[in-house]
């Protein structure tokens, strides 16, 4: 990283004469304990935020449409570093996306989350729950500098693999790492009423338009946290892989299908990354989409 | 995962029994003989665990009624071959065939599993924390993510932890941390126990002592 022995002795003598030297790099930014959010209206939004997003099936059942909830790829209730923090996100908005082509609210990217990620019906604008979490996403960012790219952001990205994903590869990965809890079939498992480990395709997973269909999203979310409690545990090559492979299955349909899968693709999922109108096991993925 | 009260497991163990009398095959050990009656040198599971899988907290024999059966299997294979170390269930679970531990621990897979009770926070704050939330400052998942809803159980693989003893749960803790029992699938206990501090595992071993009640438990139908 720093380069030749001199330049590196030379680095150090400038700092030890200038002061103490920062050994570390600059920590990430931390969000509030919960025991802070304040009494109060505010802090009511707050936890109400908070429980929509980590029991979102049941706290919101009118928008959501699957087994999923927001804390499954925002991990610990939308705190984890490098596992698309709130607080990161919530500074980085309004911001253009070219998925909308288009400059998007905050609120009008949560809507994207439902309508989705939660395979259901997106929440009205100036609705009770998007202000709810609008308010848990803006109390984790309590101090953080407004449109800054934090560290921690999002999934950080692996380098690309040595050999091109695939699903045969992948499907190994797959039994040998995360059948264990995702279940042989994807399915994920329930236990005492509730969804445990969630779907990662089929009916009852996040849909088409999802971020997690990209191949890249899904790649980047499992090198960083899966299995769960041991991210970054996979090589670079087994987290592509199996994010192919779980891409590479049918789920709900994308709600801006056309009535055609290619048109659809050729609009929407043009990108080696989605795997949306191309034949996986003879069979087009998109075609018979999951109900 | 199949489910079944345990008298239907002894019905049928009886018409099993009656089955391979008539037909003179060999056929699958008989489940609930061993764990009602004992078999060679192995005493009736049931003489420890109870007759409804239900324990004995008195003796440190845990509940297994409702376990999963890969999690039952794995613990009857380790114990009889030694890498889960326990001078009561070493010898019992070496006497018993493979195919003689699955016949046990299908039996008590298939007991009505316990159900737990919810936790209040307020009394073991550290407690719920690690139960509900983790630690993801050092990538420790909450107990619940895998275990269940107030430790309930998940599946095939993750066994309850509502019911256990504080004490036990505490045992086992230790026995992941020193390896005197094999860390389970994916190594994710041995990880686990090696992130939990003496307070940690007090406090979480007291949580769910407290998600199974103080030694009686309602029985889903």
């Amino acid at each position: 990283m720093i380069g030749t022995r001199r330049f590196a002795a030379t680095l150090l003598a400038v700092a030890l004469a200038a002061g103490p030297v920062v050994a570390a790099p600059p920590a990430s930014f931390q969000p509030p304990p919960d025991s802070a959010i304040p009494a109060g209206p505010f802090g009511q939004a707050v936890r109400l935020g908070k429980t929509i997003f980590r029991d979102t099936g049941r706290a919101v059942p009118q928008y959501v449409g699957n087994d999923l909830r927001c804390s499954n790829c925002h991990i610990d209730g939308g705190r984890l570093a490098g596992a698309a923090p709130l607080w990161a996100a919530w500074v980085a908005f309004p911001a253009y996306r070219g998925k909308t082509k288009a400059v998007n609210t905050f609120a009008e990217r949560l809507q994207g989350c439902f309508r989705y990620s939660m395979n259901g019906t997106a929440p009205p604008l100036g609705s009770k729950t998007l202000i709810a979490l609008e308010a848990y996403s803006a109390w984790l960012a309590t101090g953080a500098p407004t449109r800054a790219h934090l560290a921690g952001r999002g999934y950080p990205r692996p380098p690309k693999p040595a050999q091109a994903p695939d699903y045969a590869r992948g499907a190994t990965v797959y039994r040998q790492h995360c059948a264990l809890c995702h279940g042989a079939d994807g399915a994920g498992q329930r236990a005492g009423g509730h969804v445990v480990f969630p779907p990662l395709w089929g009916a009852r997973s996040f849909n088409w338009g999802a971020g997690m269909g990209s191949i890249a999203n899904a790649a980047a979310f499992v090198k960083a946290n899966m299995p769960l409690g041991d991210g970054g545990s996979l090589s670079d090559q087994q987290a592509w892989d199996v994010a192919q492979f779980l891409d590479s299955h049918e789920r709900p349909q994308d709600p801006r299908f056309s009535g055609s899968v290619q048109e659809t693709r050729a609009k929407y999922h043009n990108s080696p990354y989605s795997m949306y109108g191309r034949s996986v096991n003879g069979q087009v993925l998109g075609a018979a989409a999951a109900k | 995962m199949a489910r079944g009260s345990a008298r239907c497991a002894l019905a049928s163990g009886v018409l099993l029994a009656l089955s391979i009398a008539a037909g003179g095959a060999v056929a699958a050990p008989d489940g609930a003989a061993i764990v009602f009656r004992g078999i060679g040198t192995a005493p009736a599971c049931a003489s420890c665990h109870g007759a409804q899988g239900q324990g004995n907290s008195a003796i440190g024999a845990p509940p297994l009624a409702g376990d999963g059966l890969a999690y039952l299997r794995e613990q009857l294979a380790n114990f009889a071959s030694g890498q889960r170390l326990n001078p009561i269930m070493q010898p019992i679970a070496h006497a018993l065939s493979p195919a003689q531990q699955d016949a046990a621990a299908q039996v008590f897979a298939g007991m009505p599993a316990l159900v737990p009770h919810p936790v209040a926070p307020e009394g073991n704050p550290l407690g719920a924390r690690l139960a509900e939330r983790g630690r993801w400052s050092e990538q420790l998942p909450a107990c619940t993510q895998c275990h269940g809803p107030d430790g309930v159980g998940v599946g095939t693989a993750f066994p309850h932890l509502a019911g256990l003893t504080a004490p036990y749960i505490a045992g086992q803790l230790a026995a992941f941390r020193d390896g005197k029992r094999p860390p389970g699938p994916l190594g994710l206990m041995g990880r686990v126990a090696h992130k939990l501090s003496p307070a940690d595992v007090a406090a979480v071993s007291a949580y769910f002592a407290a998600a199974g009640g103080a030694g009686t438990l309602e029985k889903t139908p």
